[in-house]
């Protein structure tokens, strides 16, 4: 057990913070352009650090400590990381471990810029939870698939430019062996976008229809029927990412600053044990989960392995996360209700919306009782459900 | 960087584990708690052969000079196999409380048997940690007068009391007006009761701060009720989850069913963390003081809830099964119960952990 870093990372640690407080200024937020700071810290190695140099990354060595400083850092100084989403977390990791070299070339660096959007083409009206049972249907016509289908919940499809998509391509083969990942361009003819307005007010995801939609038949990773495998190589990724308990720990702290702000009666309601104890309660899970984060991370350092211990991550992070906000709702008792441009509202009505939307998250990127089943039948090797006899 | 556990370290529980198994595991646990003896002197003599009495003892008087994360690591076995054995005051709290606030005669005397397992200390302080039917100890003259309940380690030779005004005193078992009652708990495991003291003549340890030592003791001995509840709560759900497989209804295992995997899949969500909270309490209290009270007033509380919660979904993952003394699970529901309570329960326990970040009004 040895919590410090050794000198060369508290010397790494110290360039990243030189390199903020001199750049400050070009931050989006404080002056700067999103994009031009996304190059700006490509070629500084803190945005796209472990993809090689040829495909448009920064081409440092994997170096997992190195990576932690740099997300604590932008954190600690608030300062954006840099560019996100679907594109850069999940399908530039799956062409470098399943593209064609052609494809790492053409995607990889202008998606790692900002100049190329993605959306992820994965879940459809009845294929939520049990995924690998997608009916969208890709046929190969001549040098062309041609599909026809409709995705739901695909979040940021009315900004990508294109998308990755699990098509099934081999109707006749076994459910997981018939699905093929495709990749193409959101102006294909053919493709027509519905916002889809959740809970939160927001249009966060859509519903996506495609109709003879035609896709160049070399925009397929990896080989056909191997779509799941495909997928799968980074769903766990997605999963651990909904919940990170950093995110958890800076909003503890809202939390806490709320409860000496707010007054109840003429009282902070800091002051008053019941609610104090809940938030203790709270505090004491979000330790135990940063425990939990530390140790896996020391795992991955280390080359150790946690199993169980990455497997619960999503569903007690989620979990959490819901109920901390919750706990901010009744902190406010009424003013807790106010939503959108209204007076008196309390931190943007940020309570109330992230509260909805960690339920959209409890359910979405593998629902909880999917999690369960993962933790027992993975995690405690209890046995599957056995499979209802055809009729 | 690493947050996990070394070599030594799993060796040690790995030790720790075969010989609690090897001394009859339940069975000697059903005996104890049947029995009229309320000391268990094989396992005692065991767990100082294996260096467990004197693991956080400094060499120089006799022990191993190991870690607190180490004794929290042995409590998490000692828990598991639900032994019938002294620890946390003996082994933790009263020598910290030597090291720390003792004189070089006092350390000189005590350490070295406490080590060998030759003596058994005790610990009461449950006033300190929220007095009860008005109890509480008074030093007058150098004696003693009051009376303290929930001894930790009650079964002993030798007595680490604390006054109201949070000094340090030693008072041995079969001092001049020193009256003992025996309680009965729910945890035949670990025999407790309270000590009437009515003008008992006690050595105080004499170091300036016995505050910061009592501090120490308190931090040291939640972490290690923190950890003997991990280890129970974690072979609850081993048992839980061999038993559904094994149990077969409606044609097929009762595993394969959700509502069982489910139950199962959350008492594993709410532990695993335990685990690495546990590790950083235990850390924490010889590594990292500004966090220490603080960590363990969090691993004693969080541990206590998610006990109480697999004690309980165990048990009913066993059916019937799990309500029997045949199965004898309530041997362990029972010592997470205890955990639960003494040192604070998790309200109290809570509060101090809001006073300790300045929360409280």
């Amino acid at each position: 057990m040895d919590l410090s870093y050794s000198p060369e990372y508290e010397a790494f640690r110290a360039e990243v913070r030189g390199f903020l407080e001199a750049n400050r200024s070009r931050a989006p937020g404080h002056g700067g352009n999103g994009l031009t700071w996304q190059k700006l810290l490509i070629e500084s190695g803190y945005a796209a650090r472990t993809i090689p140099r040829e495909y448009g990354g920064f081409g440092g060595e994997p170096d997992i400590l190195k990576s932690r400083i740099i997300a604590e850092e932008f954190a600690r100084a608030q300062l954006s990381p840099g560019l996100g989403g679907q594109g850069i977390s999940m399908l530039v990791p799956t062409l470098l471990e399943v593209g064609s070299e052609d494809q790492k070339r053409q995607f990889i660096g202008p998606t790692l810029r900002g100049e190329m959007l993605w959306c992820q083409g994965y879940s459809e009206p009845n294929a939520g939870s049990d995924l690998a049972a997608l009916a969208t249907k890709g046929v190969l016509e001549g040098d062309h698939w041609v599909i026809n289908g409709q995705k739901i919940w695909t979040s940021t499809a009315h900004l990508a430019d294109w998308i990755f998509c699990l098509v099934r391509t081999e109707p006749d083969a076994p459910k997981h062996e018939g699905i093929s990942f495709l990749l193409f361009d959101m102006k294909t003819p053919g493709i027509e976008i519905r916002p889809l307005v959740d809970m939160t007010g927001a249009a966060n995801f859509n519903e996506v229809f495609f109709t003879d939609v035609r896709v160049p038949a070399h925009q397929i990773v990896g080989r056909r029927g191997e779509g799941w495998k495909v997928a799968n190589a980074i769903l766990r990724h997605e999963r651990g990412s909904l919940a990170d308990p950093n995110v958890m720990q800076s909003r503890l702290n809202a939390l806490i600053d709320l409860m000496k702000a707010e007054t109840l009666d003429g009282n902070r309601v800091i002051d008053n044990p019941v609610y104090r104890d809940r938030l203790m309660t709270i505090q004491g899970r979000v330790q135990a989960l940063r425990c939990n984060d530390l140790r896996l991370l020391s795992a991955a350092v280390n080359r150790q392995s946690a199993p169980l211990a990455g497997m619960v991550v999503k569903l007690q992070g989620t979990e959490l996360r819901h109920e901390l906000e919750g706990f901010a709702i009744d902190v406010l008792g009424e003013l807790g209700l106010l939503y959108g441009d209204t007076p008196r509202l309390r931190g943007g009505g940020s309570w109330q919306r992230d509260y909805m939307y960690f339920l959209g998250l409890i359910i979405g990127g593998g629902t909880s009782q999917i999690q369960k089943n993962i933790i027992a039948e993975r995690g405690l090797d209890m046995p599957r459900e056995p499979k209802l006899a055809k009729a | 960087m690493e947050f996990g556990l070394s070599e030594e370290q799993v060796m040690l529980q790995d030790a720790l584990a075969r010989f609690l198994s090897g001394t009859g595991g339940l069975e000697r646990t059903r005996a104890f708690a049947a029995g009229k003896d309320r000391r268990a002197p094989e396992v005692l003599q065991g767990l100082a052969e294996l260096g467990v009495t004197g693991l956080i003892i400094p060499e120089v008087h006799g022990g191993v000079g190991l870690s607190l994360l180490d004794a929290a690591l042995a409590a998490e076995q000692l828990g598991r196999f639900v032994a019938p054995a002294p620890f946390a005051a003996t082994a933790v709290m009263a020598p910290l409380a030597l090291i720390k606030a003792g004189d070089a005669g006092q350390q000189a005397t005590w350490l070295p048997r406490l080590a060998s397992g030759a003596v058994v200390a005790g610990v009461a302080l449950s006033e300190i940690t929220g007095a009860r039917d008005g109890a509480g100890v008074e030093a007058r003259d150098g004696r003693l007068y009051g009376r303290a309940q929930f001894v930790v380690d009650y079964e002993s030779d030798l007595y680490i009391v604390a006054d109201r005004a949070r000094g340090l005193y030693l008072v041995a078992a079969d001092a001049p007006g020193l009256t003992r009652t025996d309680f009965r708990t729910i945890d035949a495991t670990r025999p407790t009761g309270e000590l009437v003291l009515d003008g008992v003549a006690a050595e105080p340890l004499k170091a300036d701060d016995s505050a910061a030592a009592l501090r120490a003791m308190i931090d040291a001995g939640r972490v290690m009720l923190a950890a003997d509840t991990l280890g129970a709560a974690q072979e609850m759900l081993d048992h839980a989850v061999a038993y559904a497989k094994g149990r077969v209804q409606f044609g097929r295992p009762i595993a394969s069913f959700q509502a069982v995997k489910h139950m199962c899949a959350e008492m594993a969500a709410a532990l695993e963390p335990c685990r690495s909270l546990v590790w950083y309490a235990g850390h924490a209290l010889d590594h990292l003081p500004e966090e220490a009270s603080l960590m363990a007033c969090h691993a004693k509380a969080h541990l206590s809830e998610v006990g109480t919660f697999v004690a309980r979904t165990a048990t009913e993952v066993h059916g019937g099964m799990g309500f029997t003394d045949l199965v004898g699970l309530h041997y362990w529901f029972k010592r997470i119960g205890f955990n639960r309570q003494v040192l604070g329960g998790p309200q109290a326990v809570r509060a101090e952990a809001a006073a300790l970040q300045g929360l409280a009004a």
